[in-house]
């Protein structure tokens, strides 16, 4: 069993899809639903693909595919997804 | 930060190899002076990419130590003998040849003076790397943030920037912490076992403190010290986690 990883793994690739930095971006999981940084998801990356997990219910919120330089996202996990202000907010 | 030009697109350059300096057995930082480089915010990472003469291309994430005051761009990697990349940064590359890297990248994983304190840096092994720039850019810009850090290496002689890191405690507000998982010189009177929440009540701010925490590591590391912290009645939404794996080799 591979060790999983979080959500700044993949903000390269995110940054290549979406133009914009996104892992901070606050992800909505579509069966929980629980809202995160996409920093936070769990993330399986085993080229070329790589499948991003709520850390609440473990359901896929995305899969990124990554062939000859381009990359197919699905992110039909995801009930929401909006960017956030950057740099983050002081919370609290 | 990054001008409008680069705004929507991460571009690949070449950097030239400044410097080669040895941390540890199994860890080396590299010295870089990438062409174009609006700079970084503290905690950001790069991608490096490694083509072979047949084409082949493997990329891996590496978090970057220097702060954003320093002159050349740090990056301290921790060799993995099964990995693709590290093995050759670490042991092969040499001052003067170039690497191929894009960035600054990522959002989360970062820390500025206007998000306050006070800060509770937690590292595991090589994860010391991105707090290390934080730590270095708070001294850069003379933040009076108090800070404190605990860093859990498995041994002394795999502690990387061991003189740096205990140097800082000449900053009454910085407080630097060991704990030594597996070997322990002579004499040894800095911690003995691996992160758990009898060692986080002993350095942590108190949850009423409301320190703003960074932890980065292994998995497993990761899990235990984020997971104790919310057990001690920490506020989850001011804990930031950064992840490293066996993919980061």
């Amino acid at each position: 069993m591979m060790d999983a990883l979080d959500g700044n793994a993949i903000a390269g690739v995110l940054f290549d899809v979406f133009g914009a930095e996104m892992t901070t971006a606050i992800g909505v999981c579509a069966g929980c639903g629980s809202s995160r940084h996409v920093a936070e998801a769990v993330v399986y990356a085993r080229a070329p693909g790589t499948v991003v997990r709520c850390r609440s219910c473990l359901s896929v919120l995305m899969v990124l595919v990554t062939r000859a330089e381009i990359t197919c996202v699905d992110l039909r996990g995801l009930a929401g997804f909006e960017p956030a202000p950057n740099p983050l907010p002081r919370e609290g | 930060m990054a001008g409008a030009a680069l705004l929507g697109r991460l571009n690949w350059q070449l950097a030239s190899v400044v410097e080669l300096i040895d941390e540890t057995a199994r860890v080396r930082s590299i010295a870089l002076d990438p062409p174009e480089w609006a700079g970084q915010r503290a905690g950001q990472h790069v991608d490096v990419r490694l083509t072979a003469e047949d084409g082949y291309q493997a990329q891996r994430s590496y978090s970057i130590a220097s702060a954003p005051e320093d002159e050349h761009l740090l990056l301290t990697v921790e060799r993995l003998d099964d990995g693709e990349v590290s093995p050759y940064l670490v042991g092969e590359l040499r001052s003067g040849d170039e690497l191929e890297l894009r960035g600054p990248i990522g959002g989360y994983f970062v820390w500025e003076e206007p998000l306050g304190g006070p800060l509770l840096l937690l590292a595991g092994g090589s994860g010391i790397v991105p707090l290390r720039s934080m730590l270095r850019h708070r001294a850069a810009i003379d933040s009076t943030v108090p800070v404190r850090l605990l860093y859990s290496s498995r041994a002394l002689d795999e502690v990387i920037y061991r003189d740096e890191l205990v140097g800082l405690s000449t900053d009454s507000e910085v407080d630097v912490r060991f704990t030594l998982t597996r070997e322990w010189p002579e004499g040894w009177r800095g911690y003995r076992w691996r992160i758990d929440r009898e060692l986080l009540e002993e350095v942590a701010w108190a949850p009423h403190e409301r320190p703003l925490v960074y932890v980065c590591g292994p998995t497993a590391f990761v899990e235990a010290a984020a997971g104790g912290l919310v057990e001690l009645g920490h506020d989850p939404g001011r804990i930031r986690t950064e992840r490293f794996g066996p993919t980061g080799g």
